[in-house]
């Protein structure tokens, strides 16, 4: 199973196992990684699970649809590399991957 | 502050669980008044899955949420439920056995035998943006929604936002305002694309001014601002003059107001008896998502078993005369009659 590291804003890092076809978010809640909160549940909308991914993990995970862009509107402190961590797929590819959270995600 | 609105229940939230309360209600001859925070009916289905699917309603494959809500807006419509919509409940007190009284945040009374909570996830209320130090101007020169517009008369304003609510309150105050500066994270709206035009078209006409940005540093003193600093995609900044911002990052659950009304919660949740779906207080009952109790799931067809359960207890304390017998809308005419069938 690939492994996905969580480093939260205070620098404790959680890494932990995903399961393939699941989302970044599903993962960080199952592994009770609370600077997730993802209030929707995972329907991009409402921008509470948003995380910064990895400048050398960018390009892999790729860019956020129209959709998502519209939703990081209601988050904060957003940067190029902010996703919402329930719009990323867990893939065979993403194995090793590194993500960031944020302080606040809006609650 | 208006009359009193007696009625037999007040339900607080009018989310799928306290709408379908309604129906179960009004089987067993019960009147009820809804009360909702949002401006529409619905709760999380029409504020956050209006058009995401729903695949877990029994007997229906396949629902949106607006759907959904649309659908339990048709089912109770017998019933005539009254709606206050854009008000949030602020306090519930007891003032007989059991007889309550419960005020909104617009002033509005109401007195009756039974309140159900059916207030999901809490109350939606505005997201707060995190720049460091914004507490002490909230309430003062920062606001997340517009009371009075006049108060931002001649005032250098700040709206941060990118959809609809951050344009309409920009062509609602430009006018009126000293100046307006828009904020919004990119060069590209999710508002209206007609309203998105017109912004562009008061931007180059001079009218007013849009930052692309995000809103890093505050100045200011007791709670008065004086301007704010914008910070770009390539971290540099850009320092505006201010005496009020609007944020508008969209909506939150927060507890809110449940969290005073004097019960033991279990977090953030009203631990309930599972029989009745009461609460720790005669006659307040709590169902959805906001209740709790061991096996509780939050799934909608939850909230409505609860609803129903709910109901026949409510019975006891709005028709205490009355014996309940126990019908099927299937075959009893006497029901059928109430939902304008037979």
């Amino acid at each position: 199973m690939p492994k996905i590291s969580y480093i939260e804003h205070d620098g404790t890092v959680h890494t932990v196992e995903a399961d393939l076809g699941s989302t970044v978010m599903e993962t960080a809640l199952r592994n009770g990684i609370s600077s997730i909160v993802a209030e929707c549940g995972g329907g991009c909308t409402c921008a509470t699970c948003m995380v910064y991914v990895d400048e050398a993990w960018s390009a892999t995970v790729g860019p956020p649809s129209a959709e998502e862009e519209e939703q990081l509107d209601s988050a904060f402190e957003v940067k190029p590399t902010s996703r919402l961590s329930c719009q990323i797929k867990v893939t065979g590819a993403l194995d090793g991957l590194i993500v960031r959270t944020p302080a606040y995600q809006g609650r | 502050m208006s009359e009193t609105i007696k009625t037999d229940v007040v339900i607080i939230g009018a989310g799928p669980v306290g709408l379908f309360a309604v129906f179960e209600l009004g089987l067993l001859d019960i009147k009820a008044h809804l009360i909702d925070i949002l401006d529409k009916v619905g709760g999380q289905c029409a504020e956050l899955y209006p058009e995401k699917p729903i695949y877990d309603i029994p007997a229906i494959p396949l629902v949106t949420g607006q759907g959904l809500t649309d659908a339990l807006m048709a089912q109770i419509k017998p019933f005539n439920p009254t709606f206050h919509l854009g008000e949030m409940v602020t306090i519930i007190e007891n003032i007989g056995d059991p007889v309550f009284r419960v005020t909104t945040d617009h002033g509005k009374v109401f007195e009756c035998k039974a309140v159900v909570i059916a207030a999901g996830g809490g109350s939606f209320q505005p997201k707060r943006p995190p720049i460091a130090g914004i507490e002490p101007y909230e309430g003062i020169s920062v606001h997340y929604a517009v009371r009075k517009m006049d108060a931002f008369r001649d005032k250098r304003l700040l709206i941060i936002g990118g959809g609809d609510s951050a344009l309409d309150w920009t062509f609602n105050l430009q006018p009126i305002a000293k100046r307006l500066t828009l904020v919004h994270r990119r060069d590209d709206f999710r508002g209206a694309p007609a309203s998105v035009n017109k912004m562009r078209k008061l931007v180059a006409a001079g009218a007013m001014d849009l930052k692309i940005g995000q809103v890093s540093q505050l100045e200011g003193a007791d709670g008065q601002l004086t301007a704010a600093t914008i910070k770009d995609a390539k971290d540099a900044l850009t320092r505006v003059e201010v005496d009020a911002m609007l944020p508008f990052f969209g909506l939150t659950m927060k507890l809110g107001p449940v969290a005073n009304w004097g019960f033991k919660l279990d977090g953030e949740l009203i631990p309930v008896d599972v029989s009745t779906f009461e609460t720790s207080r005669q006659g307040l009952f709590a169902i959805g998502d906001i209740n709790t109790y061991p096996g509780k799931l939050k799934l909608i067809l939850s909230g409505f078993h609860e609803a129903a359960l709910m109901a026949q207890r409510a019975h006891h304390y709005v028709h205490p005369e009355k014996r309940l017998v126990f019908q099927y809308t299937t075959s009893s005419t006497s029901l059928q009659k109430k939902l304008g069938v037979a």
